[in-house]
């Protein structure tokens, strides 16, 4: 039990604040093994985490590093270090505080492990490459304390499960150390626990008060918001009004095209010039510093943005955010709201926009959701394989090493103590030979195992291969879009790379509102050239990264199941009355199809609710089939909650396509040659050392080009298809874009009930998916006004009429 | 056999779409840039275990050219092992392979820069060897009047019914021929490479390999 020292009190109250609980409560339990705070934003999660450390080191006796600091962004480690120096200076406390990134000068960092900081602020690669020097014992002799900041953000990623590794490697360095970990509100808080806490040990968890319920509601126009579309165009007067109204607002968008054509709209609607910002993670870093700096001074009424600031950085006065866009999943509405309001117990406010009419849906079943405080998130799975073989050869770096011990160092993180020692030796035998069936390199193998068992680096200058390609961020997940070079070579946007890995030659799709043919995919850029007499066969991915969680899926199927909707503005109501009368609700217990025809095509649209990922791998998976059964599909559209598919023949037997052995063949088939499960590998080889993106040997002729990981990944599909990058690839496709595991949801949630109705026109939930075709990302003006024109002609094909607008709708 | 039948100096050739190239009138065959041991190089360096299987790979190929072709003389046109200690240390079973394909032929090893000297294999080993008044050598000489040479792995793209393809191509005009690299870890040079644009004529030809072979006018 640590006290709080009387001239820390005299700080607090110099700064007129006084010690919250969990603040107290964190220093109490400072000798807590491990500890994870969950505190909402404002609530001074930083100094709580900070707090025992300052008063530890206030006496000024202790030497080297005392307490590392690691955060998921450089920005927020250098952020922090602004923070802290303020206490550290006002009260003339004796500690050195340093941070250490990828930016430190290569000087500083030399020292830096000679003669550490009392505070080192780093990030988990920074962390991971200090773990890999010879006299990483020395660096962090003495240290006791460990903070991860956000770590709920890192623990969705691959980097927290590296970042853990490296605490296992610190912890038997240093064995009193203690780990606190600071996270937002998340929805399953010991799953944090477990992946923060060595295993077996417990983790205590600090709840710090909340605050009241956020002030949350749905932002309600004059004008309906459209029947499709993500760019929510119509509610620009209603948010300049609101942004008038507040001090500084945060606007939240679910991809950065919408955030560009959002922001473009609201100044031309900004009569009175107020300062608005926009700041994404595609935009150039000069420019976004220039946005935080402004930001920090208050001198911004707006900001439009995505989540690029969702990590904590100390923005200023916020009063207000407002999310374009239905929410995809509530945990991260939940912290973006917290962003609004740092004054601790004043309820932050938020309004929730919806971008179109089924939206308007799934911003309500949101709303219950934050209200119910029922907060979702998918379980990780145990940690990735190959982090795990990086880590291997990290441990080789520092040294010889014995594989029982490193096993039991492994298997005390969280994510990884169900690994079984046979995958762990799996792994060591990837990196000491390749793990390959035919022994081939036993006397060039990469680590050697020594008369005394030890395993260690045949040849000591490896390490500097290894240290130059530690990390495991990939490249971006969007991939340019730019005409070939021979036709100038213009940049048109961004795709996402999982709808590029879909695409073959000659494919045609929208962007930028021109349809453009897929030529080729060179160095992780589209190249098209322009198509305009072709109809798209495949409309671009809608550009949501993430699929509509599972628990909010089920809670619009929830809503769909009401008798009536007064929750629900007239318009989208009278809709969903229109289909029921017209079709028939979808809902969970069973899997609704539809099938009509329109335009000399047939239609099947499936409402599988199991989120836009699962959903296009579904409509892959079954156009494929189709076409085996001669039932000429020409193309398909995904979306949260249905596939379209479109072609010459109807459906009349649904059930043989939904066999769930039968898919699963037909994805086994498409995965084996499919560019997805090559990317994949190329992630995964990369990240455990077969595939090097650094070498300082790279003297590129620029002649023989290196040869394509896809040779690789052929190679070993036909000679050594057991091999365990391969089982690794399968692995993390499976849980990324394919996102099999909601098909497999969604089967048997229905258990084989499927009903087809076969109707003589689109229904109204289905009419919304035609516009999904032509829907693109990045939609001018021009092309707002015809999808208008366009909507409202299908809306009165299906019997619906659009509300005059300017009527009231609520 | 799969192939396209064209003509050096009046000498008949056919490229064979596995990137062999066949001589039926010495029944010869010639490939370039196996880069046998390329994995065991790079483990060698300590740089990455690459799966071992791309000698294995590249055999079978061979064979399978060998049997269709029936030829009497095999030429490798250099960079036949990714280095001298490659062919040093080839697998005593590839090793054995390798020897049973040249049984009953005249078999010729023309140094390339990956691996300039007599390899411990059988047959012969030349600096560069003169066919029917045709010079096989590694690396083409501007000046060279008919010539086979092969070092730059040459591929080429193109769009064809809205694909694009790139295949490892030859390079093929009045004078000469540039081979694609035979061996399966290997990557490529773009035909529309200046060194090789420079050594081609204007009215070259590429044939892709693949599947068929192809000739298209060389895309540069």
């Amino acid at each position: 039990m640590t006290a709080l020292p009387p001239a820390f009190e005299t700080w607090f109250a110099s700064r007129g604040w006084s010690i919250h609980h969990h603040q107290r409560e964190m220093l109490a339990r400072s000798d807590d093994p491990t500890l994870l705070l969950i505190a909402p934003t404002g609530g001074g999660k930083t100094l709580a985490g900070f707090l025992p450390t300052l008063v530890d080191l206030a006496e000024g006796t202790n030497d080297g590093l005392h307490t590392l600091y690691i955060s998921p962004l450089k920005a927020l480690a250098a952020d922090i270090k602004r923070n802290l120096r303020t206490p550290v200076e006002e009260m003339g406390l004796p500690i050195r505080i340093e941070d250490r990134t990828g930016d430190t000068p290569s000087s500083r960092k030399r020292r830096q492990r000679a003669d550490p900081p009392h505070i080192l602020l780093t990030t988990p690669e920074s962390l991971a490459l200090l773990t890999s020097y010879e006299d990483a014992d020395r660096t962090f002799n003495g240290l006791k304390r460990v903070v991860v900041d956000e770590i709920h953000a890192l623990a969705e990623s691959k980097r927290g499960d590296q970042l853990m590794l490296a605490l296992t490697r610190l912890q038997a360095l240093c064995p009193d150390l203690k780990r606190v970990g600071l996270s937002a509100t998340v929805e399953d808080p010991a799953a944090i626990a477990h992946l923060l806490a060595r295993h077996p040990d417990p983790c205590a968890i600090l709840q710090a008060d909340p605050g009241p319920d956020p002030d949350i509601s749905m932002l309600t126009t004059d004008e309906p918001p459209p029947w499709a579309g993500g760019g929510a165009a119509y509610s620009i007067p209603a948010v300049m009004t609101q942004i008038e109204a507040h001090n500084t607002t945060l606007i939240f968008h679910n991809t950065r095209a919408q955030a560009e054509i959002f922001f473009h709209n609201l100044w031309l609607a900004n009569e009175d010039a107020l300062p608005i910002g926009i700041h994404h993670g595609s935009l150039d870093r000069v420019q976004r510093e220039r946005v935080e700096g402004a930001m920090q001074r208050g001198e911004l009424r707006a900001i439009v943005c995505t989540g690029s600031l969702d990590l904590g950085i100390d923005w200023g006065d916020v009063d207000l955010v407002i999310q374009i866009g239905a929410p995809k999943n509530v945990k991260r509405l939940v912290q973006r709201i917290g962003r609004a309001n740092h004054r601790y117990n004043a309820p932050s406010k938020a309004l929730l926009v919806p971008a179109n009419r089924f939206e308007v849906v799934e911003c309500q079943a949101a709303l219950d959701a934050v209200r119910a405080h029922d907060l979702d998130g998918d379980p990780r799975g145990p940690g990735p394989f190959d982090v795990l073989c990086q880590h291997i050869l990290i441990r080789a770096c520092a040294g010889p090493f014995d594989a029982s011990e490193l096993y039991a160092e492994i298997t005390s993180a969280g994510a990884y103590a169900d690994l079984t020692r046979d995958t762990f030796d799996d792994c060591l035998k990837f990196c000491a030979t390749g793990g390959y069936a035919l022994r081939a390199y036993d006397q060039w193998q990469r680590l050697l195992q020594r008369p005394d068992g030890h395993w260690q680096l045949r040849d000591p200058r490896a390490t500097q291969l290894i240290r130059m390609n530690i990390g495991t961020i990939q490249d971006t997940d969007t991939l340019k879009v730019r005409l070939k070079r021979s036709r100038g070579g213009k940049p048109l946007g961004e795709i996402e790379e999982g709808f590029a890995a879909t695409l073959t030659p000659g494919d045609t799709f929208l962007i930028g509102g021109q349809i453009v043919r897929f030529e080729s995919l060179r160095e992780m850029t589209v190249e098209v050239s322009r198509n305009a007499a072709k109809k798209p066969k495949v409309a671009t991915f809608g550009g949501t990264k993430f699929a509509t969680s599972t628990q909010l899926s089920q809670r619009i199927l929830d809503i769909l199941q009401q008798p009536n909707w007064p929750d629900l503005p007239d318009h989208t109501a009278d809709w969903l009355h229109l289909q029921r009368d017209v079709s028939q609700m979808p809902q969970a217990g069973e899997l609704l199809i539809e099938s009509f025809p329109r335009d000399g095509r047939e239609n099947t649209v499936i409402y599988g609710f199991a989120g836009r990922n699962a959903m296009q791998t579904l409509g892959l998976l079954l156009t494929k089939r189709m076409e085996e059964l001669g039932l000429a599909p020409l193309g398909f559209v995904s979306t949260d909650y249905a596939t379209m598919i479109w072609g010459l023949e109807p459906i009349t037997d649904p059930a043989p396509l939904f066999e769930p052995q039968i898919l699963r063949e037909g994805l086994e088939a498409w995965l084996a040659g499919n560019a997805l499960m090559k990317r994949t590998f190329r992630a995964s080889a990369t990240i455990a050392g077969l595939i090097q993106r650094n070498s300082p040997s790279a003297r590129k002729s620029g002649r023989q080009a290196t040869m394509s990981s896809d040779i690789i990944y052929d190679t070993l599909a036909k000679y050594d298809p057991d091999h365990l990058l391969l089982s690794i690839t399968r692995i993390e496709a499976m849980r990324g874009l394919i996102d099999f595991g909601r098909i497999e949801e969604m089967l048997a949630r229905i258990a084989g009930r499927i009903t087809l109705r076969r109707l003589e026109h689109v229904s109204p939930l289905a009419a919304p998916l035609f516009l999904e075709v032509g829907r693109t990302p990045v939609a001018g003006e021009g092309q707002e006004r015809l999808l208008s024109i366009e909507t409202d002609r299908l809306m009165a094909e299906a019997g619906l009429l659009q509300p005059t607008k300017g009527q009231p709708t609520n | 056999m799969r192939g396209y039948d064209f003509t050096l100096k009046d000498t008949k050739l056919t490229a064979l779409a596995s990137g062999a190239l066949y001589m039926p009138q010495a029944q010869l065959l010639c490939v370039s840039d196996l880069h046998l041991g390329k994995a065991g190089r790079r483990a060698r360096l300590g740089e990455a275990l690459l799966p071992p299987y791309e000698t294995q790979d590249t055999l079978t190929r061979l064979e399978q050219d060998l049997k269709a072709t029936q030829a009497r003389q095999v030429i490798c046109l250099g960079d036949s092992f990714d280095d001298l200690a490659a062919s040093a240390s080839l697998p005593e079973a590839e090793t054995l392979w390798l020897t049973s394909l040249q049984a009953g032929r005249h078999w010729i090893w023309i140094e390339g820069n990956h691996d300039p000297g007599p390899v411990d294999l059988g047959g012969t080993h030349l600096a560069e060897v003169v066919v029917d008044g045709i010079v096989f050598r590694h690396i083409a000489k501007p000046s060279a009047q008919v010539e086979i040479s092969g070092h730059y792995h040459p591929k080429a793209r193109l769009v064809l019914r809205g694909r694009t393809l790139s295949k490892p191509a030859f390079l093929v005009d009045h004078s000469r021929v540039i081979m694609p690299a035979y061996g399966t870890y290997t990557g490529g040079l773009r035909s529309d490479d200046p060194a090789l644009c420079n050594l081609m004529a204007a009215d070259a030809l590429a044939i892709l390999t693949g599947r068929e072979a192809r000739a298209v006018p060389m895309p540069r």
